[in-house]
């Protein structure tokens, strides 16, 4: 196997967590085949950024600085990553499984014909085919699913594979890429960046919870301390979602998003068998429930039956306790 | 105007998913199969989009002869014609699928072409962008607004952090998220329709997929729940094994 290309993802100025997991996962692999680790950089004002995949692992940084770039366009990216993949020969192409990953892998992979595993747990080699594990059915589910083709595509899901690095005394080469002449027919007009600071629930470490237990939309500001005072973020069962008191970016589960944080706090729900599958993969998950025999109870790591207007305040007020 | 809308049966959301005996598929005795939720957001979209500026919308669908009963409710929400690809298992390759669908819209004239984000069994999120490649027409992820005017599409997307609004002409794809509409449900009437309705069925060769299952595994187990107590007299412990046993604060 040659040479690896981890399609990279940043945004005000730094690199995303996804984009280290995919370049540590792309390193590790490439011990293996004896190839190059390739980090694709797109945008517009790079600066210094070429310089930070090389301490996660690349040794060859392709950098496409152009203003077209500067928000992600579909056509103009796609474009770039086929380039990229010819110009590095490239067989193997790792993709964060974020909003953007998910949207320009598939077109990569029709652009060039390649197979393509999404969100993927985890990746190994056999022969020259690729063998990944990913989720099917929201997770209620794991394929292993083997990618035979000349090109194989994998996205990653984002907080499960390890960061290697950063080495602080790495370099790469860096070789600029230009942006292809591209014909589209589709125009970004506009993009409303989002006020809040919130972490994305895919990236988040720490996700608070709540469900219909919390009984009224402003309730939920008990949530966002828990979840501030923890780095993480708040989540929202389907009921809340379709009850207004949450927008659908918050909703985890099978028509939300799939998350596996390092701790999940589950408040005021029962843990319904379409939201275990978008939080199963929880490292480890903590359920505050009045009635003990609410299924989420027998499955959470850790549980304590009570009222959670009692028991939230009481937990960030020990939380602040420890923390000093 | 013309409009497609592809849809896909899926086990319901409901369903305790069972691994059948090969370890390569589910065991779908005693599963039921629903439109995949973000296909019916499609749906009732082309189905407003027709209401305004007339014209028709046929349901596409890739798969066996059960799944003539999702081609059946989108006809009773309102759909006029029905198109199933045959293919007796779902792909795990979604260019196979993107591919089969590619074959038979290349023959249909579609102006608009909507589906769901993703489906809930594969939820690979790549059919649709694959289809823009193939077909060689704008796709439009993730729309939570869509509005057509004089000739052009205005979508507004979904994103991590905000939101994006993305026009293109037509002919073009979106795909439907979540918060894009209401689906209707089936009228009466709708039901006596999609009864007696003819399903064009098509069969279209591609190539072998080059995305396979080797084996379906249960997630793994998780280690044995443990009630930490009642009430707020438990809240330090909890903390505790949450700094010192788990080691995730």
């Amino acid at each position: 196997m040659s040479n690896i290309l981890v399609v990279t993802e940043h945004a005000s100025g730094v690199f995303r967590k996804p984009t280290f997991e995919a370049l540590s996962e792309a390193r590790k692999l490439a011990y293996q085949t004896g190839g190059k680790v390739v980090a694709l950089v797109m945008g517009a004002g790079l600066g210094d950024l070429t310089g930070i995949p090389a301490q996660y692992g690349a040794d060859v940084v392709l950098a496409s600085d152009d203003a077209a770039l500067s928000v992600y366009h579909p056509d103009y990216y796609s474009a770039l990553v086929k380039e990229a993949i010819a110009s590095q020969s490239a067989n193997l192409v790792l993709v964060p499984a974020t909003t953007l990953g998910r949207d320009l892998a598939p077109r990569v992979a029709a652009k060039v014909k390649a197979g393509l595993a999404s969100d993927c747990l985890s990746l190994s080699l056999d022969g020259e085919a690729l063998v990944a594990t990913r989720p099917m059915y929201a997770g209620k589910v794991i394929a292993k699913v083997k990618v035979t083709s000349a090109i194989k595509i994998a996205t990653l899901r984002p907080n499960v594979f390890a960061i290697q690095g950063p080495d602080a005394g790495k370099t790469a080469e860096v070789i600029s890429l230009p942006v292809p002449s591209v014909s589209s027919k589709m125009e970004v007009k506009e993009v409303k960046a989002s006020t809040s600071t919130k972490i994305d629930l895919t990236e988040a470490d720490v996700i608070v919870t709540g469900g219909r237990g919390m009984k009224d939309p402003g309730n939920f500001a008990m949530l966002e301390e828990l979840a501030t005072l923890l780095g993480g973020a708040v989540g929202a069962t389907r009921a809340v979602v379709d009850a207004g008191w949450c927008p659908h970016s918050d909703q985890v589960g099978q028509t939300g998003k799939t998350v596996s944080p390092n701790l999940y706090f589950m408040l005021g729900a029962s843990g319904s068998i379409q939201h275990w599958a978008g939080m199963s993969g929880s490292k480890c998950i903590v359920a505050v429930n009045k009635d003990p025999g609410a299924p989420i109870m027998e499955k959470a790591d850790y549980s304590i039956v009570g009222d959670l207007f009692e028991v939230v305040p009481a937990m960030i007020a020990e939380v602040k306790k420890i923390r000093g | 105007m013309n409009i497609v809308v592809c849809i896909k049966e899926v086990p319901d959301t409901e369903t305790y998913i069972k691994i059948g005996a090969d370890q390569k598929s589910i065991q779908e005795s005693n599963v039921t199969f629903i439109m995949n939720p973000y296909d019916e957001y499609a749906v009732e979209e082309a189905l407003k989009i027709q209401e305004a500026q007339g014209g028709e919308v046929t349901a596409l669908c890739v798969g066996s002869a059960r799944a003539d009963e999702v081609l059946r409710v989108a006809i009773s929400m309102g759909v006029q014609k029905a198109v199933r690809i045959d293919a007796s298992a779902p792909f795990a390759d979604s260019l196979t699928t993107a591919t089969l669908l590619a074959e038979v819209l290349k023959e249909m004239n579609a102006d608009l072409i909507l589906m769901g984000k993703e489906t809930i069994d594969d939820g690979s999120t790549a059919t649709g962008p694959m289809l823009g490649e193939l077909l060689g027409v704008p796709c439009m992820t993730l729309a939570t607004k869509v509005d057509v005017a004089g000739g052009n599409v205005t979508v507004e997307r979904e994103l991590e952090s905000g939101t994006e609004v993305i026009e293109a002409g037509m002919p073009c794809i979106i795909t439907a998220q979540k918060g894009l509409n209401e689906p209707r449900y089936p009228s009466l009437r709708g039901k006596m329709m999609a009864k007696k309705a003819v399903i064009d069925v098509k069969n279209v060769s591609v190539d072998a997929p080059q995305v396979e299952i080797v084996t379906l595994q249960n997630p793994p187990a998780r280690g044995e729940a443990k009630v930490v107590g009642e009430g707020v007299e438990a809240v330090p412990e909890l903390i505790r094994l949450l700094k010192e046993e788990a080691q995730v604060i």
